[in-house]
Protein backbone atom coordinates (compact mmCIF):
# COMPACT_ATOMS: atom_id res chain seq x y z
CA UNK A 1 0.00 0.00 0.00
CA UNK A 2 2.72 2.47 0.96
CA UNK A 3 4.62 1.30 -2.07
CA UNK A 4 1.74 2.13 -4.37
CA UNK A 5 1.50 5.50 -2.70
CA UNK A 6 5.20 6.06 -3.33
CA UNK A 7 4.84 5.24 -7.00
CA UNK A 8 1.81 7.47 -7.29
CA UNK A 9 3.73 10.38 -5.78
CA UNK A 10 6.70 9.76 -8.04
CA UNK A 11 4.67 9.72 -11.21
CA UNK A 12 2.43 12.55 -10.08
CA UNK A 13 5.55 14.70 -9.88
CA UNK A 14 6.55 13.87 -13.45
CA UNK A 15 3.06 14.46 -14.81
CA UNK A 16 2.65 17.77 -13.01
CA UNK A 17 6.00 19.10 -14.21
CA UNK A 18 5.32 18.07 -17.81
CA UNK A 19 1.84 19.60 -17.67
CA UNK A 20 3.17 22.85 -16.22
CA UNK A 21 5.85 23.02 -18.91
CA UNK A 22 3.24 22.47 -21.60
CA UNK A 23 0.95 25.09 -20.11
CA UNK A 24 3.73 27.63 -19.72
CA UNK A 25 4.66 27.40 -23.40
CA UNK A 26 1.07 27.35 -24.63
CA UNK A 27 0.24 30.47 -22.68
CA UNK A 28 3.52 32.12 -23.66
CA UNK A 29 4.58 32.50 -20.04
CA UNK A 30 7.74 30.94 -21.40
CA UNK A 31 8.13 32.33 -24.93
CA UNK A 32 7.35 29.42 -27.24
CA UNK A 33 9.99 30.57 -29.67
CA UNK A 34 12.55 29.39 -27.15
CA UNK A 35 10.46 26.87 -25.27
CA UNK A 36 8.24 24.95 -27.65
CA UNK A 37 5.44 22.96 -25.98
CA UNK A 38 6.83 19.75 -24.53
CA UNK A 39 4.27 17.69 -26.46
CA UNK A 40 5.71 18.92 -29.74
CA UNK A 41 9.19 18.10 -28.59
CA UNK A 42 8.06 14.56 -27.86
CA UNK A 43 6.36 14.32 -31.26
CA UNK A 44 9.62 15.42 -32.89
CA UNK A 45 11.45 12.84 -30.84
CA UNK A 46 9.09 10.08 -31.97
CA UNK A 47 9.49 11.28 -35.56
CA UNK A 48 13.26 10.98 -35.22
CA UNK A 49 13.01 7.36 -34.18
CA UNK A 50 12.23 6.36 -37.74
CA UNK A 51 15.22 8.14 -39.23
CA UNK A 52 18.51 6.56 -40.13
CA UNK A 53 20.46 9.76 -39.53
CA UNK A 54 19.22 9.89 -35.95
CA UNK A 55 20.35 6.35 -35.20
CA UNK A 56 23.65 7.05 -36.92
CA UNK A 57 24.23 9.99 -34.57
CA UNK A 58 23.33 7.86 -31.56
CA UNK A 59 25.68 5.20 -32.84
CA UNK A 60 28.56 7.65 -33.26
CA UNK A 61 28.12 8.97 -29.74
CA UNK A 62 27.95 5.48 -28.27
CA UNK A 63 30.97 4.44 -30.33
CA UNK A 64 33.04 7.26 -28.83
CA UNK A 65 31.77 6.39 -25.36
CA UNK A 66 32.49 2.67 -25.69
CA UNK A 67 35.97 3.05 -27.17
CA UNK A 68 36.89 5.75 -24.66
CA UNK A 69 35.71 3.72 -21.70
CA UNK A 70 37.28 0.56 -23.11
CA UNK A 71 40.72 2.08 -23.61
CA UNK A 72 40.50 3.78 -20.23
CA UNK A 73 39.71 0.44 -18.57
CA UNK A 74 42.55 -1.32 -20.41
CA UNK A 75 44.99 1.32 -19.22
CA UNK A 76 43.68 2.41 -15.84
CA UNK A 77 43.10 -0.94 -14.13
CA UNK A 78 46.58 -2.39 -14.81
CA UNK A 79 48.24 0.92 -13.96
CA UNK A 80 46.20 1.18 -10.77
CA UNK A 81 47.11 -2.37 -9.78
CA UNK A 82 50.78 -1.82 -10.61
CA UNK A 83 51.03 1.39 -8.60
CA UNK A 84 48.81 0.18 -5.80
CA UNK A 85 50.72 -3.00 -5.05
CA UNK A 86 54.08 -1.41 -4.32
CA UNK A 87 54.86 1.32 -1.88
CA UNK A 88 57.90 2.25 -3.93
CA UNK A 89 55.93 2.71 -7.14
CA UNK A 90 53.14 4.47 -5.28
CA UNK A 91 55.47 7.04 -3.78
CA UNK A 92 57.25 7.51 -7.10
CA UNK A 93 54.02 8.30 -8.95
CA UNK A 94 52.04 10.13 -6.27
CA UNK A 95 53.16 13.66 -7.08
CA UNK A 96 52.74 13.10 -10.80
CA UNK A 97 49.20 11.84 -10.29
CA UNK A 98 48.35 14.77 -8.03
CA UNK A 99 49.47 17.16 -10.76
CA UNK A 100 47.99 15.40 -13.77
CA UNK A 101 44.62 14.47 -12.35
CA UNK A 102 43.14 17.97 -11.89
CA UNK A 103 44.01 19.03 -15.45
CA UNK A 104 40.64 19.62 -17.04
CA UNK A 105 40.47 17.14 -19.90
CA UNK A 106 38.86 19.72 -22.15
CA UNK A 107 42.06 21.77 -22.04
CA UNK A 108 43.48 19.08 -24.31
CA UNK A 109 40.87 19.67 -27.03
CA UNK A 110 43.16 21.87 -29.16
CA UNK A 111 45.96 19.35 -28.87
CA UNK A 112 43.60 16.55 -29.86
CA UNK A 113 42.50 18.49 -32.94
CA UNK A 114 46.11 19.10 -33.93
CA UNK A 115 47.21 15.52 -33.59
CA UNK A 116 44.08 13.52 -34.39
CA UNK A 117 41.98 15.87 -36.49
CA UNK A 118 38.25 16.32 -36.00
CA UNK A 119 37.05 12.74 -36.29
CA UNK A 120 36.47 9.77 -34.04
CA UNK A 121 40.08 9.58 -32.88
CA UNK A 122 39.97 12.95 -31.15
CA UNK A 123 36.77 12.01 -29.41
CA UNK A 124 38.18 8.71 -28.20
CA UNK A 125 41.41 10.33 -27.07
CA UNK A 126 39.55 12.88 -24.93
CA UNK A 127 37.11 10.35 -23.53
CA UNK A 128 39.96 7.98 -22.69
CA UNK A 129 42.01 10.65 -20.97
CA UNK A 130 39.10 11.85 -18.87
CA UNK A 131 37.76 8.40 -18.00
CA UNK A 132 41.22 7.12 -17.08
CA UNK A 133 41.55 9.10 -13.85
CA UNK A 134 38.48 8.15 -11.83
CA UNK A 135 38.99 4.49 -12.66
CA UNK A 136 42.70 4.52 -11.89
CA UNK A 137 42.16 6.32 -8.59
CA UNK A 138 39.38 3.92 -7.60
CA UNK A 139 41.59 0.94 -8.43
CA UNK A 140 44.35 2.49 -6.37
CA UNK A 141 42.01 2.94 -3.40
CA UNK A 142 40.86 -0.64 -3.81
CA UNK A 143 44.43 -1.88 -3.61
CA UNK A 144 44.87 -0.07 -0.33
CA UNK A 145 41.70 -1.21 1.36
CA UNK A 146 42.36 -4.90 1.74
CA UNK A 147 41.61 -6.84 4.86
CA UNK A 148 45.06 -7.46 6.39
CA UNK A 149 43.78 -10.65 8.03
CA UNK A 150 42.91 -12.08 4.61
CA UNK A 151 46.37 -11.29 3.28
CA UNK A 152 48.08 -12.73 6.33
CA UNK A 153 45.92 -15.85 6.15
CA UNK A 154 46.88 -16.33 2.52
CA UNK A 155 50.49 -15.90 3.46
CA UNK A 156 50.25 -18.45 6.26
CA UNK A 157 48.77 -20.96 3.84
CA UNK A 158 51.83 -20.47 1.67
CA UNK A 159 50.24 -18.68 -1.27
CA UNK A 160 52.84 -17.11 -3.47
CA UNK A 161 52.84 -13.40 -4.24
CA UNK A 162 51.16 -13.82 -7.60
CA UNK A 163 48.52 -16.12 -6.09
CA UNK A 164 47.83 -13.66 -3.30
CA UNK A 165 47.30 -11.00 -5.94
CA UNK A 166 44.79 -12.99 -7.97
CA UNK A 167 43.02 -14.75 -5.09
CA UNK A 168 42.89 -12.09 -2.38
CA UNK A 169 43.89 -8.62 -3.51
CA UNK A 170 42.11 -8.37 -6.84
CA UNK A 171 38.76 -9.83 -5.73
CA UNK A 172 38.60 -7.52 -2.76
CA UNK A 173 39.29 -4.52 -5.01
CA UNK A 174 36.45 -5.39 -7.39
CA UNK A 175 33.85 -3.13 -5.71
CA UNK A 176 36.13 -0.13 -6.10
CA UNK A 177 36.80 -0.95 -9.73
CA UNK A 178 33.07 -1.36 -10.36
CA UNK A 179 32.36 2.06 -8.86
CA UNK A 180 35.22 3.50 -10.90
CA UNK A 181 33.77 2.01 -14.07
CA UNK A 182 30.41 3.58 -13.40
CA UNK A 183 31.90 7.03 -12.80
CA UNK A 184 34.17 6.69 -15.82
CA UNK A 185 31.25 5.67 -18.00
CA UNK A 186 29.50 8.95 -17.19
CA UNK A 187 32.70 10.88 -17.81
CA UNK A 188 33.36 9.17 -21.14
CA UNK A 189 29.85 10.04 -22.33
CA UNK A 190 30.31 13.68 -21.29
CA UNK A 191 33.57 13.94 -23.17
CA UNK A 192 32.15 12.22 -26.26
CA UNK A 193 29.34 14.78 -26.41
CA UNK A 194 31.77 17.61 -25.71
CA UNK A 195 34.00 16.55 -28.59
CA UNK A 196 31.01 16.44 -30.90
CA UNK A 197 29.91 19.86 -29.78
CA UNK A 198 33.23 21.68 -29.76
CA UNK A 199 35.24 19.87 -32.40
CA UNK A 200 32.33 18.81 -34.56
CA UNK A 201 32.92 15.05 -34.61
CA UNK A 202 29.88 13.16 -35.83
CA UNK A 203 27.32 12.38 -33.16
CA UNK A 204 24.47 13.73 -31.04
CA UNK A 205 26.44 16.72 -29.73
CA UNK A 206 27.01 18.02 -33.26
CA UNK A 207 23.37 17.39 -34.20
CA UNK A 208 22.12 19.32 -31.16
CA UNK A 209 24.28 22.30 -32.02
CA UNK A 210 23.27 22.10 -35.68
CA UNK A 211 19.60 22.03 -34.68
CA UNK A 212 20.08 25.16 -32.60
CA UNK A 213 21.96 26.96 -35.36
CA UNK A 214 19.29 25.97 -37.89
CA UNK A 215 16.46 27.16 -35.69
CA UNK A 216 15.02 23.66 -35.24
CA UNK A 217 14.24 24.27 -31.60
CA UNK A 218 12.05 21.20 -31.06
CA UNK A 219 14.72 18.98 -32.55
CA UNK A 220 17.34 20.54 -30.30
CA UNK A 221 15.26 19.75 -27.22
CA UNK A 222 14.40 16.30 -28.49
CA UNK A 223 18.04 15.38 -29.02
CA UNK A 224 19.05 16.85 -25.66
CA UNK A 225 16.43 14.61 -24.07
CA UNK A 226 17.93 11.66 -25.93
CA UNK A 227 21.39 12.33 -24.50
CA UNK A 228 19.78 12.44 -21.07
CA UNK A 229 18.06 9.12 -21.68
CA UNK A 230 21.35 7.58 -22.82
CA UNK A 231 23.15 8.89 -19.75
CA UNK A 232 20.38 7.68 -17.48
CA UNK A 233 20.24 4.29 -19.18
CA UNK A 234 23.98 3.70 -19.03
CA UNK A 235 24.12 4.71 -15.40
CA UNK A 236 21.25 2.37 -14.57
CA UNK A 237 22.95 -0.43 -16.47
CA UNK A 238 26.17 -0.04 -14.55
CA UNK A 239 24.41 0.24 -11.21
CA UNK A 240 22.52 -2.97 -11.85
CA UNK A 241 25.57 -4.79 -13.14
CA UNK A 242 27.45 -3.65 -10.06
CA UNK A 243 24.76 -5.00 -7.78
CA UNK A 244 24.61 -8.30 -9.60
CA UNK A 245 28.35 -8.87 -9.82
CA UNK A 246 28.92 -7.87 -6.21
CA UNK A 247 26.07 -9.70 -4.58
CA UNK A 248 28.63 -11.75 -2.69
CA UNK A 249 30.39 -8.72 -1.33
CA UNK A 250 29.50 -7.78 2.25
CA UNK A 251 30.12 -4.10 1.87
CA UNK A 252 27.71 -2.95 -0.80
CA UNK A 253 28.72 0.57 -0.11
CA UNK A 254 26.81 3.54 -1.38
CA UNK A 255 29.05 5.90 -3.25
CA UNK A 256 27.85 9.09 -4.76
CA UNK A 257 28.22 9.11 -8.49
CA UNK A 258 30.74 11.81 -9.15
CA UNK A 259 31.39 13.21 -12.56
CA UNK A 260 33.92 15.28 -14.31
CA UNK B 1 58.90 1.61 7.01
CA UNK B 2 60.57 2.41 10.32
CA UNK B 3 63.98 2.41 8.74
CA UNK B 4 64.88 6.13 8.51
CA UNK B 5 67.21 5.59 5.56
CA UNK B 6 64.39 4.02 3.61
CA UNK B 7 62.13 6.93 4.44
CA UNK B 8 64.63 9.43 3.13
CA UNK B 9 65.00 7.36 -0.01
CA UNK B 10 61.24 7.34 -0.55
CA UNK B 11 61.02 11.10 -0.18
CA UNK B 12 63.91 11.53 -2.61
CA UNK B 13 62.12 9.24 -5.03
CA UNK B 14 58.99 11.32 -4.70
CA UNK B 15 60.90 14.41 -5.80
CA UNK B 16 63.16 12.72 -8.30
CA UNK B 17 60.57 11.02 -10.46
CA UNK B 18 58.54 14.13 -11.36
CA UNK B 19 61.80 16.03 -11.88
CA UNK B 20 62.99 13.30 -14.20
CA UNK B 21 59.75 13.42 -16.18
CA UNK B 22 60.04 17.19 -16.65
CA UNK B 23 63.70 16.85 -17.58
CA UNK B 24 62.86 14.13 -20.09
CA UNK B 25 60.20 16.35 -21.68
CA UNK B 26 62.68 19.22 -21.77
CA UNK B 27 65.43 17.22 -23.48
CA UNK B 28 63.11 15.34 -25.81
CA UNK B 29 61.22 18.41 -26.98
CA UNK B 30 64.44 20.40 -27.46
CA UNK B 31 65.66 17.79 -29.93
CA UNK B 32 62.37 16.57 -31.36
CA UNK B 33 61.98 19.45 -33.82
CA UNK B 34 58.26 18.64 -33.90
CA UNK B 35 55.76 21.26 -34.93
CA UNK B 36 53.16 20.05 -32.44
CA UNK B 37 55.54 19.68 -29.52
CA UNK B 38 57.71 22.79 -29.33
CA UNK B 39 60.66 22.81 -26.91
CA UNK B 40 59.57 23.12 -23.30
CA UNK B 41 61.98 26.02 -22.89
CA UNK B 42 60.12 27.90 -25.61
CA UNK B 43 56.75 27.11 -24.04
CA UNK B 44 57.90 28.50 -20.71
CA UNK B 45 59.31 31.62 -22.35
CA UNK B 46 56.04 32.14 -24.20
CA UNK B 47 54.16 31.49 -20.98
CA UNK B 48 55.96 34.36 -19.29
CA UNK B 49 55.38 36.63 -22.29
CA UNK B 50 51.72 35.75 -22.62
CA UNK B 51 50.40 35.45 -19.11
CA UNK B 52 52.65 37.66 -16.98
CA UNK B 53 50.59 39.79 -16.91
CA UNK B 54 49.51 40.87 -20.31
CA UNK B 55 46.46 38.72 -20.86
CA UNK B 56 45.44 38.39 -17.23
CA UNK B 57 42.87 41.18 -17.35
CA UNK B 58 41.54 40.14 -20.71
CA UNK B 59 41.27 36.39 -20.34
CA UNK B 60 42.05 35.09 -16.87
CA UNK B 61 39.91 37.48 -14.84
CA UNK B 62 36.73 37.08 -16.93
CA UNK B 63 37.14 33.31 -16.84
CA UNK B 64 37.58 33.22 -13.08
CA UNK B 65 34.69 35.61 -12.48
CA UNK B 66 32.35 33.35 -14.47
CA UNK B 67 33.61 30.31 -12.66
CA UNK B 68 33.21 31.92 -9.26
CA UNK B 69 29.76 33.31 -9.98
CA UNK B 70 28.43 30.02 -11.38
CA UNK B 71 29.83 28.03 -8.50
CA UNK B 72 28.50 30.45 -5.88
CA UNK B 73 25.01 30.46 -7.39
CA UNK B 74 24.97 26.67 -7.51
CA UNK B 75 25.95 26.40 -3.85
CA UNK B 76 23.50 29.09 -2.78
CA UNK B 77 20.62 27.36 -4.55
CA UNK B 78 21.39 23.74 -3.86
CA UNK B 79 22.00 23.83 -0.11
CA UNK B 80 18.53 25.20 0.80
CA UNK B 81 16.89 23.08 -1.91
CA UNK B 82 18.78 19.99 -0.83
CA UNK B 83 17.80 20.63 2.79
CA UNK B 84 14.10 20.73 1.88
CA UNK B 85 14.42 17.62 -0.26
CA UNK B 86 16.40 15.85 2.43
CA UNK B 87 13.89 16.61 5.16
CA UNK B 88 10.70 15.81 3.27
CA UNK B 89 10.13 12.33 1.91
CA UNK B 90 7.13 13.42 -0.12
CA UNK B 91 8.89 16.29 -1.88
CA UNK B 92 11.84 14.04 -2.54
CA UNK B 93 9.72 11.30 -4.04
CA UNK B 94 7.84 13.72 -6.23
CA UNK B 95 10.95 15.35 -7.63
CA UNK B 96 13.21 12.31 -7.82
CA UNK B 97 12.59 11.19 -11.42
CA UNK B 98 12.99 14.74 -12.72
CA UNK B 99 16.24 15.23 -10.85
CA UNK B 100 17.56 11.84 -11.92
CA UNK B 101 16.81 12.60 -15.52
CA UNK B 102 18.09 16.15 -15.78
CA UNK B 103 21.21 15.12 -13.94
CA UNK B 104 21.85 12.37 -16.47
CA UNK B 105 22.05 14.79 -19.38
CA UNK B 106 25.73 15.25 -20.23
CA UNK B 107 26.26 18.89 -19.21
CA UNK B 108 27.76 20.09 -22.49
CA UNK B 109 24.59 18.96 -24.26
CA UNK B 110 22.78 21.77 -22.42
CA UNK B 111 25.06 24.35 -23.99
CA UNK B 112 23.05 24.82 -27.21
CA UNK B 113 19.94 25.28 -25.07
CA UNK B 114 21.69 27.91 -22.97
CA UNK B 115 22.95 29.73 -26.07
CA UNK B 116 19.48 29.69 -27.59
CA UNK B 117 17.77 31.12 -24.54
CA UNK B 118 20.44 33.38 -23.06
CA UNK B 119 22.64 34.30 -26.00
CA UNK B 120 26.41 34.04 -25.97
CA UNK B 121 27.24 36.48 -23.18
CA UNK B 122 28.43 36.03 -19.62
CA UNK B 123 24.92 35.18 -18.41
CA UNK B 124 24.89 32.04 -20.52
CA UNK B 125 28.28 30.94 -19.27
CA UNK B 126 27.45 31.57 -15.64
CA UNK B 127 24.13 29.79 -16.09
CA UNK B 128 25.69 26.68 -17.60
CA UNK B 129 28.37 26.54 -14.91
CA UNK B 130 25.73 26.96 -12.19
CA UNK B 131 23.45 24.27 -13.64
CA UNK B 132 26.27 21.78 -13.84
CA UNK B 133 27.60 22.51 -10.36
CA UNK B 134 24.13 22.23 -8.90
CA UNK B 135 23.79 18.44 -8.99
CA UNK B 136 26.74 17.20 -6.98
CA UNK B 137 26.07 19.71 -4.19
CA UNK B 138 22.32 19.08 -4.27
CA UNK B 139 22.58 15.30 -4.14
CA UNK B 140 25.21 15.37 -1.43
CA UNK B 141 23.16 17.83 0.62
CA UNK B 142 20.12 15.55 0.34
CA UNK B 143 22.18 12.53 1.40
CA UNK B 144 23.87 14.46 4.16
CA UNK B 145 20.62 15.81 5.57
CA UNK B 146 18.98 12.39 5.36
CA UNK B 147 21.91 10.81 7.11
CA UNK B 148 21.75 12.96 10.24
CA UNK B 149 21.90 10.79 13.32
CA UNK B 150 18.40 10.16 14.64
CA UNK B 151 19.51 10.37 18.24
CA UNK B 152 20.73 13.90 17.56
CA UNK B 153 17.45 14.88 15.95
CA UNK B 154 15.47 13.44 18.81
CA UNK B 155 17.70 15.07 21.39
CA UNK B 156 17.14 18.37 19.60
CA UNK B 157 13.42 17.75 19.74
CA UNK B 158 13.50 17.01 23.44
CA UNK B 159 15.28 20.30 24.05
CA UNK B 160 12.79 22.03 21.76
CA UNK B 161 15.37 23.18 19.28
CA UNK B 162 13.24 24.01 16.29
CA UNK B 163 13.12 25.64 12.90
CA UNK B 164 16.15 27.56 11.73
CA UNK B 165 17.90 26.90 15.02
CA UNK B 166 17.61 23.18 14.44
CA UNK B 167 19.01 23.52 10.91
CA UNK B 168 21.89 25.70 12.00
CA UNK B 169 22.93 23.76 15.05
CA UNK B 170 22.10 20.17 14.21
CA UNK B 171 21.29 19.41 10.59
CA UNK B 172 23.78 21.49 8.64
CA UNK B 173 26.84 20.78 10.76
CA UNK B 174 26.11 17.07 10.50
CA UNK B 175 25.65 17.26 6.75
CA UNK B 176 28.57 19.59 6.12
CA UNK B 177 31.30 17.01 5.38
CA UNK B 178 29.17 15.53 2.66
CA UNK B 179 28.16 18.94 1.29
CA UNK B 180 31.85 19.73 0.99
CA UNK B 181 32.46 16.51 -0.90
CA UNK B 182 29.82 17.64 -3.38
CA UNK B 183 31.30 21.10 -3.63
CA UNK B 184 34.69 19.65 -4.43
CA UNK B 185 33.28 17.63 -7.33
CA UNK B 186 31.41 20.72 -8.48
CA UNK B 187 34.50 22.86 -8.51
CA UNK B 188 36.30 20.68 -11.02
CA UNK B 189 33.13 20.52 -13.11
CA UNK B 190 32.94 24.32 -13.01
CA UNK B 191 36.41 24.60 -14.51
CA UNK B 192 35.56 22.14 -17.27
CA UNK B 193 32.34 23.89 -18.23
CA UNK B 194 34.07 27.26 -18.06
CA UNK B 195 36.52 26.04 -20.69
CA UNK B 196 33.88 24.41 -22.89
CA UNK B 197 31.56 27.41 -22.83
CA UNK B 198 34.43 29.69 -23.77
CA UNK B 199 35.45 27.40 -26.59
CA UNK B 200 31.99 27.32 -28.12
CA UNK B 201 30.97 30.94 -27.89
CA UNK B 202 33.30 33.62 -26.68
CA UNK B 203 35.77 36.30 -27.60
CA UNK B 204 37.58 36.32 -24.27
CA UNK B 205 38.65 33.82 -21.71
CA UNK B 206 41.25 31.11 -21.36
CA UNK B 207 39.23 28.49 -23.25
CA UNK B 208 38.81 30.90 -26.13
CA UNK B 209 42.52 31.71 -26.10
CA UNK B 210 43.59 28.06 -26.23
CA UNK B 211 41.32 27.14 -29.11
CA UNK B 212 42.10 30.33 -31.01
CA UNK B 213 45.84 29.71 -30.66
CA UNK B 214 45.38 26.24 -32.11
CA UNK B 215 43.33 27.59 -35.01
CA UNK B 216 45.96 30.13 -35.90
CA UNK B 217 48.70 27.54 -35.36
CA UNK B 218 50.37 29.45 -32.53
CA UNK B 219 51.43 26.17 -31.01
CA UNK B 220 53.60 27.44 -28.12
CA UNK B 221 50.76 29.80 -27.12
CA UNK B 222 48.33 26.91 -27.19
CA UNK B 223 50.61 24.93 -24.90
CA UNK B 224 50.85 27.81 -22.45
CA UNK B 225 47.07 27.87 -22.27
CA UNK B 226 46.93 24.14 -21.56
CA UNK B 227 49.61 24.60 -18.93
CA UNK B 228 47.70 27.46 -17.35
CA UNK B 229 44.48 25.45 -17.21
CA UNK B 230 46.31 22.54 -15.63
CA UNK B 231 47.82 24.91 -13.10
CA UNK B 232 44.41 26.44 -12.36
CA UNK B 233 42.89 23.00 -11.88
CA UNK B 234 45.63 22.08 -9.45
CA UNK B 235 45.45 25.35 -7.51
CA UNK B 236 41.65 25.33 -7.24
CA UNK B 237 41.72 21.77 -6.00
CA UNK B 238 44.50 22.43 -3.51
CA UNK B 239 42.90 25.68 -2.33
CA UNK B 240 39.59 24.01 -1.79
CA UNK B 241 41.21 21.16 0.13
CA UNK B 242 42.76 23.77 2.40
CA UNK B 243 39.43 25.49 3.06
CA UNK B 244 37.74 22.16 3.60
CA UNK B 245 40.33 21.04 6.11
CA UNK B 246 39.99 24.28 8.02
CA UNK B 247 36.20 24.37 8.06
CA UNK B 248 35.88 20.71 8.91
CA UNK B 249 38.67 20.63 11.43
CA UNK B 250 36.25 19.50 14.09
CA UNK B 251 35.21 16.56 11.99
CA UNK B 252 37.37 13.54 12.56
CA UNK B 253 36.69 11.82 9.27
CA UNK B 254 37.90 14.80 7.32
CA UNK B 255 41.49 14.26 8.31
CA UNK B 256 41.65 10.78 6.86
CA UNK B 257 40.04 11.85 3.60
CA UNK B 258 42.23 14.92 3.25
CA UNK B 259 45.18 12.57 2.78
CA UNK B 260 43.90 11.58 -0.62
Amino acid sequence: MTRTLGWAQTWAGVVVVLALAELASRTEVLPSRYFPPISQTFLTLVGQLGRGSFWAAVGHTLEGWALGLGFAALLAIPVGVAIGTSRLRYRACRVLIEFLRPIPSVALIPLAILIYGVGLESKVFLATFAAFWPLMIQTLYGMQDIDPVAVDTARVFGLRRSERLTKVVLPSAVPYVATGLRISSTVALILAVTAELVIGSAGLGREINAARAGGATELMYALTIVTGLIGWGLNGLFTRAERRVLRWHPSQRTVEGGAL
Amino acid sequence: MRNPLRRVLLILLEVAVPAAVVAAWWVWSANADSFYFPPLAEILRTFADTWVFERVGNDVVPSLVRLGAGFAIAVAVSIPLGTVLGLSTVVRRVSEPIIEFVRAIPPPALLPFAILVLGVGDTMKIFIIAVVCLWPVLLNTIDGVRGVDHTMLETARVYRVRGLERLRRVVWPAALPQIFAGMRTSLSLALILMVISEMVASTRGIGYFVLQSQRSFDIPEMWTGILLLGLLGYLLNAGFALVERRVLRWHRGARASALQ
